[in-house]
C-alpha cells in the first residue's frame, strides 16, 4: 500500500505556548518543527529545505525577527518554494505591507482562531502543492513529448528514406541546412518574420518533405537511368500527394507543425523564378519554409551519392546551385548558403544524431531555464536528493569532521559524525559568538582561519590550515582544508566555506618527538652539540650587535667517579649535573652536553659577565651522595674572541685548558695569553705549538 | 471549581477563547500551561536589569498568549506595557510593569485553584 507522507510545517514563535497552541491545532494531520526563534528557523530552513511544506512566522522574536527570516528566506531564494504564513498580534498596516511585499503568502492574526489557522494552513499547502505538481507535470511533458515527437518524424522519413534506397542521412542534412539557413536568414532581415519557435518548426518539419514518395513506385524510385516523361510525371505527384495526406489528417488539422509540413511537402520543388512544381508559384508566394527545405534538399542531392550519379564536391555543388543548374532561387537564400559556407562543409558530414540531440536538450534545457517556475521540477527535486543521500552517507563513512559556513546569516553545519566528535550540534547558529564552539577554538586560531580564507579569490579558493582544537579537555592539533564561497556577481563577495577537518595529532607529535630525539641528548635531556651551535649560529646572527659567552666546562676527577661507583652511578652524576645546569640558567640561554663529561653554556650578558658566572659555577659544585662534584671551565666572550663559532669555542675550550693545568675547580675568562694553549676538548689544528704541552 | 469560574476570577472572556479555540480540553490544557510559561520572568528580569528591548519583547509575548488565550484583564495591561516599552524606555512603563504584576499574580492564583480543584 502506497504510504502517505504527513506535510511539515515549520512553526517560529518564541512563545512556548503559541507554538503549542498551533501545534495541537495542526497536529493531526501535519508533522510539527518548531523554533524558538527567527536565526534556528533560518537554520531549520537551510537543513530541511524543501522538505518543509509551509512556514508559520512570528514577528517579534528574538535574535531575528520575522522580517530577518524573511530577507534571508529571499536571498535564498527559498521563499519561491516555501510559502509563509505570518502570525502577529501586529496589525499595523505598515507590518503587513512590508510582510507582503517580503513575500508572505497569508497572515494570521492573534488571537488565532482555530477554524481559520487550520482552513488557511490547508488552503496554502494545497495551493503550492497543486502547484508543484503541474510545474512537474508540465516539465516532463514537454520533455517527453517533444522526444517521442522527434522520434516519429525520424521513423516515418526514414522508412521513405529506406524505400529510395536512400543513405538515411539525407533527412538529417536537410535537416541541419535548413535550421542553418533559416539562422542566417533571420539574422539578415526580418521580412521573413522568423521567431525561434518557428525556425524550430520549420526545421522539425523538414524532415517530411520526401513522405509522398511512399506513393510512388519503387521501380521509377529507384530507376538508374534517366526518367521518360510519363515516370517524371509521376514522379513529381510525390509533392501534391504527400501534401494530400497531411491535407486529410483526420486529427491535429490546424497544428502549427501540419501547416508547415504542408507548405514543405507540396512547394519544395516550387523554384523563384517560378519554373518550378506543381503550382508553378513564383517569389516569395513560395512559402519561406519550402523556399529553404529546396534549397537544402538540392545541395544535399548534389553533395551525395544517387544511383543516378557520384556525390559532387561541396566547392563544385555550391556553383552548380550559384550558375542555376538546379533552378532559380531566392538570392538572400544564396547569401546564406555562400556565408555558411564553412560551416557547411566542415560541420554537415559531422553533425550526427547525437549532437542534435544534444543540441536539441541544450535548447529545452534554455527553455526550460527561462520559466523559472519550472526549474524546481519533480525530476530536479528527486536529483537533488539523491545528491544529499549520496553526500551524507559518503560523510558518515569517511570519519571526517566535514563543515559548511554561511557568513550571512553566520551559521556553521557539521557532517553528523563531526557533529558527535565535536560534541557540538549538527548546526551551529553564530559561532562567533557561541560558547561551546569558542570553548573548542581558541580565538587566535579563528581569527587566523578567518584571515586565511577573507585573503583567498574565487580563482584560488583553497586554504589549508593547521590549528589545535580542545576536544574533551584535551589540545589536539587539527589540519582543516577549507574551500572559501565567493558569490557570482562582480565584485565577488566572500559568501563562507565548506571544508572539512582531520585530527593529525598523533603524526604530528610523532614527528615532533622524531626532531626532539635529534636535537637532544638521550641521557641528559640537553641540546646535543650539533643542535646547539646550530641554535647559537641563528642567535648571534639575530642580534649582531649583543654580547654574548660561550662556556665549556667538564667535571674533575669524574674518571674516578665512574671507577669507583661504577658507571650508572657516573650517568647518574650526569643527569643531576645537568639538571643543575638547567637550572642555573636563565630563560634564553643554550645549554648543551658536548660528550662524555664536558657541557657548554652560551649566554647573553649586558653589565658584569663575571657575575653572571661565578653565579653558574658556584651553583654548580655540590656533591652528589659521596661524589664531590668540582667543575673547571673557560669562558670566551665575543668581545675578546670574535663572533666566529668555531673561533668562540676554541678559545673556550684554550680557556678551560688553562683552568686545568692551574689545578682545577676554577674558572677563567679567554685572553691573549692563552692563544698558544692546547686544547683539551678538539685537536688542535693551527699548527707546531701543538707537542708543547699535554692535556689534563 | 469549573473552568468558566477560573476565567471569572482572572478577569478572562472563557466564551470567545472557547468560540475559537473550540474545546474545553484544549482551553484547559494551555491555561494549565501558562503558569509555566517563562515570559513573565523574562519580564521582571529585564525590567530590573534595564534592559527594556528583551522587556518588550517579554510584555510583546504576554500579550500574544493572552490574546491567544482570552486573558482580557492580563491581555490589557501588558499591551499598554507593550506599547510604552516599544520604542524603549517611557516613564510610565514602571506604573504599567507593577499593574501586569498584579493582573499576573490574580491570573496565576486563579489557576492554580482551579488546578487543585480539577486535581491535576
Amino acid at each position: 500500500m502506497k504510504q502517505t507522507r504527513k506535510e511539515k510545517i515549520l512553526i517560529v514563535d518564541d512563545s512556548e505556548l503559541n507554538r503549542a497552541i498551533l501545534a495541537d491545532m495542526l497536529g493531526e494531520e501535519y508533522d510539527i518543527v518548531e523554533a524558538e526563534n527567527g536565526l534556528e528557523g533560518v537554520a531549520i530552513l537551510q537543513k530541511m529545505g524543501l522538505e518543509l511544506s509551509l512556514v508559520l512566522l512570528d514577528i517579534v522574536m528574538p535574535e531575528m525577527d520575522g522580517f530577518g527570516v524573511l530577507d534571508t528566506m529571499n536571498q535564498n531564494h527559498w521563499i519561491d518554494d516555501i510559502p509563509v504564513i505570518m502570525i502577529s498580534a501586529e496589525n499595523g498596516s505598515r507590518h503587513i505591507e512590508r510582510a507582503y511585499e517580503l513575500g508572505v503568502t497569508d497572515f494570521i492574526a492573534r488571537p488565532f482562531d482555530a477554524l481559520i489557522v487550520h482552513r488557511r494552513v490547508v488552503n496554502t499547502i494545497l495551493l503550492y502543492a497543486k502547484q508543484k505538481k503541474l510545474v512537474g507535470m508540465v516539465a516532463d511533458q514537454i520533455y517527453e513529448k517533444e522526444r517521442q515527437g522527434n522520434l516519429m518524424i525520424d521513423i516515418l522519413s526514414h522508412i521513405v528514406e529506406f524505400r529510395n534506397g536512400e543513405s538515411g542521412l539525407h533527412v538529417l542534412h536537410v535537416r541541419s541546412l535548413t535550421e542553418l539557413l533559416l539562422r542566417r536568414l533571420s539574422q539578415k532581415t526580418d521580412r521573413y518574420r522568423l521567431t525561434p519557435a518557428e525556425i524550430t518548426i520549420i526545421t522539425t518539419a523538414s524532415a517530411l518533405h520526401d513522405i509522398g514518395k511512399i506513393a510512388i513506385d519503387e521501380n521509377i524510385l529507384n530507376k538508374p537511368g534517366r526518367l521518360t516523361d510519363e515516370e517524371f510525371a509521376i514522379m513529381k505527384t510525390h509533392t501534391t500527394v504527400g501534401a494530400e495526406m497531411l491535407e486529410n489528417l483526420p486529427i491535429h488539422q490546424h497544428d502549427p507543425l501540419v501547416n508547415v509540413a504542408y507548405q514543405i511537402c507540396r512547394w519544395h520543388h516550387e523554384r523563384y523564378d517560378g519554373r518550378g512544381y506543381p503550382d508553378g508559384l513564383k517569389g516569395d508566394s513560395i512559402p519561406i519554409s519550402a523556399q529553404v527545405v529546396a534549397l537544402a534538399d538540392v545541395y544535399d542531392a548534389l553533395t551525395s551519392v544517387r544511383v543516378y550519379k557520384p556525390p559532387f564536391p561541396h566547392e563544385e555543388a555550391v556553383q552548380m546551385i550559384l550558375d542555376g543548374k538546379c533552378g532559380t532561387f531566392n538570392p538572400l537564400l544564396l547569401e546564406c548558403l555562400q556565408e555558411n559556407a564553412e560551416v557547411i562543409r566542415s560541420g554537415l558530414a559531422a553533425d550526427s544524431q547525437a549532437q542534435r540531440d544534444q543540441r536539441e536538450m541544450r535548447n529545452i534545457a534554455q527553455e526550460m531555464h527561462r520559466h523559472e517556475e519550472l526549474a524546481a521540477s519533480e525530476r530536479t527535486l528527486q536529483l537533488l536528493e539523491h545528491e544529499r543521500m549520496k553526500y551524507s552517507f559518503f560523510a558518515a563513512m569517511t570519519q571526517e569532521i566535514q563543515f559548511e559556513y554561511t557568513a550571512s546569516p553566520a551559521m556553521v553545519t557539521i557532517s553528523a559524525w563531526g557533529a558527535e566528535k565535536l560534541g557540538l550540534g549538527e548546526t551551529v547558529m553564530d559561532p562567533l559568538h557561541n560558547e561551546s564552539a569558542l570553548a573548542l577554538m581558541d580565538p587566535e586560531w579563528i581569527q587566523g582561519l578567518s584571515n586565511a580564507l577573507h585573503s583567498t579569490c574565487p580563482d584560488q579558493p583553497v586554504v589549508t590550515y593547521d590549528c589545535q582544537l580542545n576536544l574533551n579537555g584535551e589540545k589536539r592539533w587539527f589540519r582543516i582544508v577549507a574551500r572559501a564561497t565567493w558569490s557570482a556577481d562582480e565584485p565577488a563577495r566572500y559568501t563562507g566555506a565548506i571544508g572539512k577537518s582531520v585530527d593529525i595529532h598523533d603524526s604530528r607529535m610523532k614527528l615532533h618527538a622524531l626532531e626532539q630525539m635529534a636535537s637532544h641528548d638521550t641521557l641528559t635531556g640537553l641540546l646535543n652539540h650539533a643542535y646547539a651551535k646550530k641554535r647559537i649560529l641563528e642567535r648571534i646572527e639575530s642580534r649582531p650587535t649583543a654580547s654574548f659567552a660561550l662556556a665549556i666546562f667538564d667535571l674533575d676527577h669524574f674518571k674516578s667517579a665512574n671507577d669507583t661507583y661504577g658507571h650508572s652511578f657516573g650517568d647518574h652524576v650526569l643527569s643531576y649535573v645537568a639538571e643543575k645546569l638547567r637550572q642555573s640558567i636563565r630563560g634564553g640561554d643554550i645549554a648543551a652536553r658536548v660528550g662524555g663529561d664536558e657541557f657548554l653554556i652560551f649566554l647573553e650578558y649586558k653589565g658584569d659577565l663575571d657575575l653572571v658566572v661565578s653565579r653558574i659555577f658556584e651553583s654548580l659544585c655540590g656533591t652528589y651522595e659521596d661524589f664531590t662534584i668540582s667543575v673547571s671551565m673557560g669562558i670566551a666572550p665575543t668581545a675578546t674572541a670574535g663572533c666566529d663559532y668555531d673561533m668562540l669555542f676554541h678559545s673556550a675550550d684554550q680557556a678551560l685548558y688553562t683552568v686545568k693545568r692551574g689545578g682545577r675547580g676554577q674558572y677563567r675568562f679567554y685572553d691573549e695569553s692563552m692563544k698558544q694553549m692546547l686544547s683539551v676538548i678538539s685537536p688542535i689544528d693551527s699548527g707546531g705549538e701543538a707537542d708543547a704541552a699535554s692535556a689534563d | 471549581m469549573t473552568l468558566q469560574e477560573c476565567y471569572a476570577a482572572m478577569g478572562g472572556n472563557y466564551d470567545e477563547v472557547l468560540g475559537r479555540l473550540r474545546s474545553d480540553r484544549l482551553i484547559q490544557k494551555f491555561v494549565l500551561k501558562f503558569v509555566d510559561d517563562g515570559s513573565y520572568q523574562l519580564l521582571l528580569d529585564s525590567m530590573a536589569s534595564q534592559n527594556y528591548e528583551d522587556a518588550f519583547r517579554a510584555a510583546h509575548t504576554i500579550k500574544g498568549v493572552c490574546q491567544n488565550l482570552g486573558l482580557t484583564r492580563l491581555l490589557d495591561s501588558s499591551s499598554r506595557l507593550s506599547e510604552a516599552l516599544r520604542h524603549g524606555y517611557t516613564p510610565e512603563a514602571d506604573a504599567l510593569a507593577e499593574q501586569v504584576g498584579r493582573d499576573y499574580q490574580d491570573t496565576v492564583c486563579a489557576i492554580r485553584a482551579f488546578q487543585a480543584s480539577v486535581g491535576t
